[in-house]
């Protein structure tokens, strides 16, 4: 196990180096000098520019740049942003709390919906139900999701007035910052109503967000399940006599579950890279917006810091799902 | 004679009937399939659209009707028939806009799907035939850009190189690469096993005719699959690059980004919004069923 564990964290160290790289190079390929990008319209002395060169080590080979950078990023160093001269690792901590809410929101949405419409897509095959949940969750995938987003808001915010069309909370609620997770700050602030409306906020991102890993869980859900359906323990199970739910539950859908979870773990990457057009839609406080604006302002530590992190995270999520399969299924672990 | 000519026609009359030609068999699949038949319609009427639209459109995507701002669609009280659906906040016709995105569309989906498709071939025969270390450097390569959410890595070239339809189109293509890449060298390693590989190598076929002439023809079914679900990725990317204000500019009729005008009239014309964002999800919804549907008839292993 530990051997296993051990074989997969090292693959990861590579990767981790190349998106390094990656991001390394991404910022030196943006046309003209980087001092002169970063003082704007204005420009520069040449002696502040010396000055600056230096400060920042442009003037070293490209090599020692590098190592330093992969340094700084070891040690959590992900330089300030060029606008409100912030660290970009303290504002990316203080918005990550939102974009984590909305992901975990969206991603229960996506299994609460997807997991049993797939189980009873595949338990009622060729039925109306499963037509109909299979043409769904291809709608679902195909969904452009800014417009979904902006679908949504038209019939529930604006005609019908259900729910508020953006941020994360009324402004008339002024709530504490301990979690930085509104569901539970607003449970541990004593302002009435808040907790409600924080919930109203979350409802449609979580939706719009949570669309296209639905559709994709409850495809795996539904072909997974098929297979496991036509095994002979589950013929056997049946013969036996025991009842068909009992069959499904029991039997049929823990087997079913080992592709799906591995399909659940690779959602964090659409999750993420969707938050960015969810985020933009709802104005919702997260990295996504945040990234998107940077990218408008030209702040290019922040574009490259943020992107850095979202890789990382990714590669992370991956690495923890491949581990829990190895845990899961003896014989992923033992091949090589 | 005549006993030859005997034996001859009873033989006739016993054979099966003749085998189906491999494109024979193909449609027969591919047309019991009715999503991907449907697809296929849908696929051609916009590209149909996209071709002739100077024809097809009732007017000039650019053309601003001053006395007709924010006109709801035709069959709405204080719709116009000549603009069928409304027009945007400037007076453009919304139909005439959305005609000539198709164009833009499809030609983005084209560039992006040819581009990556021919590079990510090369590098998978590369990788695939000649193993080793030029292998392992390839498929790093492909993983750390696989680490990355598609929209994301698309989103960080556009905003280095700057906002286009060119730079998007770029960023489109290198971001599909990877799935080529591994596709090919996948179908490149099972045939390279293959006796007619072993033979062709014997008789003294060279590296390339090896790699281009034996191999890749062998290689196709799953990149064909590939590239028709690479069209609805490429359309949908590009229309959330548009969206995001990185990819087509205005007044440029993009889909993506004449939703993004149209943020702002979210609460008074809802036919702004909804139809940009209808055109995408058929078009992409189109892609994806001819794409599944392809998948059934090209690869048996996958018929249920």
């Amino acid at each position: 196990m530990f051997q296993f564990i051990f074989r997969r964290l090292s693959l990861v160290i590579p990767t981790f180096l190349g998106i390094t790289l990656l991001t390394f190079t991404l910022i030196r390929l943006i046309p003209g000098d980087p001092i002169e990008v970063m003082a704007g319209e204005r420009g520069v002395s040449a002696e502040r520019h010396a000055l600056l060169s230096a400060q920042l080590g442009f003037d070293k080979p490209l090599y020692v740049q590098y190592f330093r950078y992969v340094g700084g990023v070891l040690q959590g160093d992900l330089g300030n942003s060029l606008i409100t001269k912030e660290p970009v690792m303290k504002e990316f901590l203080t918005l990550f709390p939102a974009t984590v809410e909305l992901t975990i929101c969206a991603a229960i949405f996506a299994i609460l919906i997807g997991l049993p419409a797939g189980i009873f897509a595949a338990v009622k095959r060729g039925t109306i139900l499963d037509h109909s949940v299979m043409t769904f969750s291809l709608t679902g995938y195909s969904m452009p999701i800014f417009w979904w987003a902006l679908l949504l808001m038209l019939v529930f915010s604006v005609t019908l007035g259900w729910t508020p069309v953006s941020g994360r909370i009324d402004v008339v609620y002024w709530i504490d910052d301990v979690t930085g997770f509104m569901l539970i700050d607003t449970l541990l602030s004593d302002e009435a109503g808040s907790f409600t409306s924080a919930v109203s906020h979350l409802i449609l991102p979580s939706i719009v967000l949570g669309t296209i890993p639905m559709a994709v869980i409850a495809r795996m859900t539904r072909s997974s399940m098929l297979e496991v359906l036509s095994e002979d323990y589950i013929r056997t199970a049946r013969a036996k006599g025991i009842a068909p739910w009992r069959v499904i539950i029991i039997h049929a859908l823990r087997n079913a579950l080992i592709p799906v979870i591995t399909v659940i773990g690779l959602q964090v990457g659409i999750l993420l890279s969707g938050a960015i057009l969810t985020e933009t839609v709802f104005a919702w406080p997260g990295i996504g917006k945040w990234l998107i604006e940077s990218i408008g302002r030209r702040d290019y530590p922040v574009v490259q810091g943020g992107i850095l992190i979202v890789a990382c995270i990714i590669i992370i999520v991956n690495l923890l799902v491949d581990i829990t399969y190895g845990i899961v299924n003896p014989r992923i672990r033992h091949s090589r | 004679m005549t006993i030859s000519t005997d034996t001859s026609t009873s033989a006739n009359s016993l054979t099966a009937p003749a085998p189906m030609t491999p494109m024979q068999e193909f449609w027969h699949y591919f047309s019991s399939n009715k999503g991907a038949v449907a697809g296929l319609v849908v696929i051609a009427l916009i590209c149909f659209m996209a071709i002739f639209a100077d024809i097809v459109a009732p007017h000039s995507p650019s053309d601003q009707y001053r006395d007709a701002l924010l006109l709801p669609p035709a069959w709405l009280e204080g719709g116009n028939w000549s603009f069928v659906l409304g027009t945007d906040d400037v007076g453009r016709d919304i139909l005439s806009r959305l005609i000539h995105g198709s164009r833009l569309s499809i030609s983005v989906g084209i560039v992006a799907v040819t581009a990556s498709l021919i590079v990510g071939i090369l590098l998978g025969l590369i990788a695939g035939y000649f193993k080793g270390v030029i292998d392992t450097i390839i498929m790093r390569f492909v993983d750390i850009m696989l680490a990355m959410p598609s929209l994301l890595l698309a989103i960080a070239i556009v905003a280095i190189l700057g906002p286009s339809i060119v730079n998007a189109a770029l960023a489109i293509s290198i971001v599909s690469l990877p799935h080529y890449v591994r596709l090919t060298r996948a179908a490149t390693m099972a045939e390279m096993s293959r006796d007619y590989v072993t033979s062709s190598r014997v008789i003294g076929a060279g590296p390339l005719r090896l790699m281009f002439i034996c191999i890749l023809p062998n290689c196709l079914a799953p990149l064909i699959v590939q590239a028709t679900l690479g069209f609805s990725s490429a359309i949908l990317d590009m229309a959330a690059l548009g969206f995001l204000g990185l990819g087509a500019q205005p007044p440029t009729p993009e889909w993506g980004s004449m939703l993004a005008d149209a943020l702002q009239f979210v609460q008074r014309a809802w036919w702004v919004v909804t139809f940009p964002g209808l055109m995408i999800l058929i078009t992409v919804l189109a892609f994806n069923l001819m794409g599944d549907g392809l998948r059934d008839a090209l690869d048996p292993k996958l018929k249920q």
